[in-house]
């Protein structure tokens, strides 16, 4: 028995051995490949497409960095993490960066010791049945099974709402969002729930997805951003900003299509700082002064990604609301480049 | 004079730890000792210094703290304010339980397959062939899903079995019915049978641990021992007459009463009756519960591991030699006596040895109980435990000294049993 002990210690202490000590930004460049981890497959935010490309929302945010560190958006590695396997992924250095729709909490920031760097989108969480369950208020919900993606906030939070409302329900725990999809519409549970953006992006996947309701409650605060590992300050600040740049670009009207005009063109300061034309930004994170200007050339600003992968003329049909730009009531507020 | 034998007195010189067959095997076993001990110190300390690089500790405290998670299926009271110790436990008992009645039924249907298999008939010998062929040759993890799978997407939902008053007017019948005059109902999430229930209770008692046993269930399983001893200490005194005399007291309807009149007696008083599920707004409720993910985690790991059983039990019996069979109708025994009395004790011995390795099989393949969103304790203790608190190294640590503990418990119990029914030689 002893002995068994001592084996399985040893190799879970192999395990841990993975973590290198160096820099992320100097393994990623060494590399020539940003190894991001994302969503094994959720519409609109990171699935892969006809030809096997990883695309969507927050797929955008690793091409934005790959861009901006190696001048490529598509040297990026993209590895498929479920919600169980996230973080110990990003923790045991498997992935350079996560960008999988994961809520920043006060336990993964402080005990998971995860940097989320910023939010790309502000959810909260949402219960998704079918109509004719005659059902429409979360309230309603007393004694109904509900499927719930294990090592979630969401699994939390619906335990805590349930409780608050002194209802009860069955647990059917899953493991990623496809197969929540699947027992959902093979009536394995009444309601599915998680993020209201992942449920607007499965609804739209769904064949039936006339008969499909999202009841009205939002019951969680979920502010979804990508993430990087404690300790590496840098690493986190090329990502911050390779994400803030595409933000700033919507505000000061910079995108894709103009990117070229503008820099040519503009006066304003700020936006010549963003561009890489004044000052010397990049340096100070390691990187060169157009490392902003080829993030939004690779991906667009944030509004062109938001509506390109999420937004209203796509399937999944989101509307800005909490995500447009603090000018436009929204909280996306990019903070200056200077 | 000197003898011509004596051998020469050498020194010890340091070459002969090598090339000297005494002190060879002594070397060889120090130096793989330091090389164990120093890959192992390189192990430790890289995660100590790694863990470190992390800003992590490794300590259980996190085990006393608030799960705040729900599960579906628990043996033991459980709501998410308890600890996650707790949640480990009902994870652990649920492993248990699993791995237990899975046991249970692999070797049952184990051994009649593997019995079947060796039988003259040529149509049953082959079904039983490709029963074998089939089930052990393809991944448990994916018999786990099919039979999930069939489960959900073949049964009914709860809803089909409502009769709404429209129905009822209209004369219609609902979409699906429930089996055996209303008492069992599949649905796509689970089953619900009829269950016994009380309609006096005594109360209950609660163990520590804040385990509820209720005193009717205690009461009838007493008055139930009771009936057995007092039938025990007929059928003795019945042999006594019968050895004495010759002749065998008629004892049937002392036996049935013994047997059956206290337990019914103490059930009458108790009121038991039967608890029949009935539908409700989402699901059925009442009467007893037994989830899709359980059923079909069993059903995957018993037929799985049957169909190594039943290769087991078929090469034990074939390890004894025809000459007994035959020695065993020639002293005119019929086949089930031979079976029974010759045959199954002696190839009891070669079967339980590797019997023992497919209980811990089946134990450890349960693990795999996720597949299906079965609770157990992987999916504790090793999943949402381990992903809300984020202690990876300290979740697994724990994990894996539990399934050993529970291997261990396994084989001695096993061993045991295989000590009993050896060959006793005199």
């Amino acid at each position: 028995m002893k002995k068994s002990v001592f084996f399985g210690s040893l190799v879970m202490a192999g395990l841990v051995a993975g973590v290198a000590g160096a820099s992320t930004l100097d393994d990623v460049k060494a590399r020539g490949e940003l190894i991001c981890g994302v969503n094994p497959g959720l519409t609109g935010f990171a699935a892969p497409d006809a030809n096997g490309n990883y695309q969507g929302f927050d797929v955008a945010v690793c091409k934005a960095v790959a861009a901006a560190v190696l001048g490529d958006p598509m040297k990026v590695k993209y590895v498929p993490l479920t919600g169980e396997t996230r973080f110990t992924g990003l923790a045991s250095g498997e992935v350079d960066m996560l960008s999988r729709n994961s809520t920043w909490t006060f336990s993964r920031d402080t005990e998971l010791a995860l940097e989320f760097v910023a939010v790309n989108y502000y959810d909260g969480q949402g219960f998704m049945v079918n109509k004719n369950l005659g059902v429409s208020s979360a309230k309603e919900l007393d004694g109904a099974t509900v499927c719930i993606q294990t090592g979630t906030t969401t699994e939390l939070n619906l335990a805590d709402y349930f409780k608050a409302n002194n209802m009860e329900y069955t647990p059917v725990n899953v493991a990623d969002d496809s197969e929540g999809q699947q027992k959902f519409l093979a009536g394995a549970c009444d309601a599915y729930t998680t993020d209201a953006s992942g449920l607007a992006a499965s609804r739209a996947t769904m064949p039936n997805a006339d008969e499909i309701v999202i009841l009205p409650e939002i019951i969680s605060k979920e502010p979804l951003g990508p993430a990087v590992r404690q300790g590496d300050d840098n690493w986190g600040d090329v990502v911050r900003w390779s994400f803030y740049a595409l933000v700033a670009a919507e505000e000061y009207g910079v995108t894709k299509a103009n990117l070229e005009e503008v820099a040519a063109t503009t006066k304003n300061p700020e936006i010549r700082r963003l561009l890489g034309l004044e000052g010397d930004m990049g340096a100070k994170i390691g990187l060169d002064d157009e490392f902003a200007k080829r993030a939004i050339l690779a991906v667009g600003n944030y509004g062109e990604v938001f509506e390109a992968n999420i937004g209203t003329s796509t399937s999944i049909g989101l509307a800005r609301g909490l995500n447009a730009q603090w000018t436009q009531g929204g909280l996306m507020y990019a903070p200056p480049f200077r | 004079m000197t003898l011509a034998s004596d051998p020469p007195k050498e020194g010890f010189r340091l070459s002969m730890l090598i090339y000297d067959t005494r002190f060879r095997s002594i070397t060889i076993q120090v130096v793989v000792l330091l090389l164990f001990l120093a890959g192992l110190f390189w192990l430790l300390n890289n995660a100590y210094v790694n863990l470190e690089a992390k800003g992590k500790d490794f300590n259980f405290s996190f085990l006393w703290s608030r799960a705040g998670y729900d599960i579906a299926q628990t043996l033991i009271p459980y709501t998410n304010d308890d600890t996650h110790m707790r949640a480990l436990v009902e994870g652990l008992l649920n492993t248990l339980l699993v791995s237990i009645l899975g046991c249970a039924l692999a070797t049952v249907v184990g051994t009649v397959v593997g019995v079947l298999r060796l039988s003259h008939n040529w149509l049953v010998a082959r079904l039983m062939t490709i029963y074998v062929e089939t089930f052990r040759n393809i991944p448990l993890l994916l018999w786990i899903l099919l039979m999930g799978t069939i489960l959900a997407e073949t049964r009914p939902s709860p809803r089909d079995f409502r009769v709404t008053d429209a129905m009822r007017e209209a004369g219609q019948a609902p979409e699906a019915s429930m089996w055996l005059f209303d008492t069992i109902a599949v649905t796509n999430r689970g089953t619900s049978v009829a269950a016994p229930v009380f309609s006096n209770s005594l109360g209950s008692v609660v163990l520590p641990g804040n385990i509820p046993v209720s005193l009717n269930a205690l009461a009838l399983i007493f008055v139930m021992a009771a009936s057995f001893y007092g039938w025990r200490l007929l059928m003795r005194r019945a042999k006594a007459v019968q050895e004495a005399t010759g002749v065998r007291p008629t004892t049937w309807w002392q036996s049935t009463l013994i047997l059956l009149g206290p337990v019914s007696a103490v059930s009458v008083a108790l009121g038991l009756h039967l608890e029949y599920p009935t539908i409700t707004r989402f699901d059925f409720e009442g009467g007893f519960q037994m989830l899709h993910s359980f059923t079909a985690l069993l059903i995957a790991l018993t037929v799985y591991t049957s169909a190594f059983i039943a290769e087991i039990v078929r090469a034990g019996i074939m390890a004894i030699s025809r000459g007994q069979t035959e020695a065993a109708y020639a002293l005119g025994l019929r086949p089930s006596r031979t079976m029974n009395l010759v045959i199954l004790p002696q190839a009891l011995r070669v079967i339980v040895p590797p019997l023992i390795s497919q209980f811990l099989n089946l134990t450890k393949n349960s693990s795999l109980a996720i597949a299906v969103s079965y609770m157990d304790l992987r999916g504790t203790l090793g999943g949402i435990t381990l992903n809300q608190t984020g202690r990876e190294l300290e979740c697994m640590l724990l994990m894996m000294l539990i399934y050993l503990t529970i291997s261990l418990v396994i084989s001695s119990v096993m061993n045991l049993y295989n000590k009993s029914i050896k060959l006793k030689e005199r």
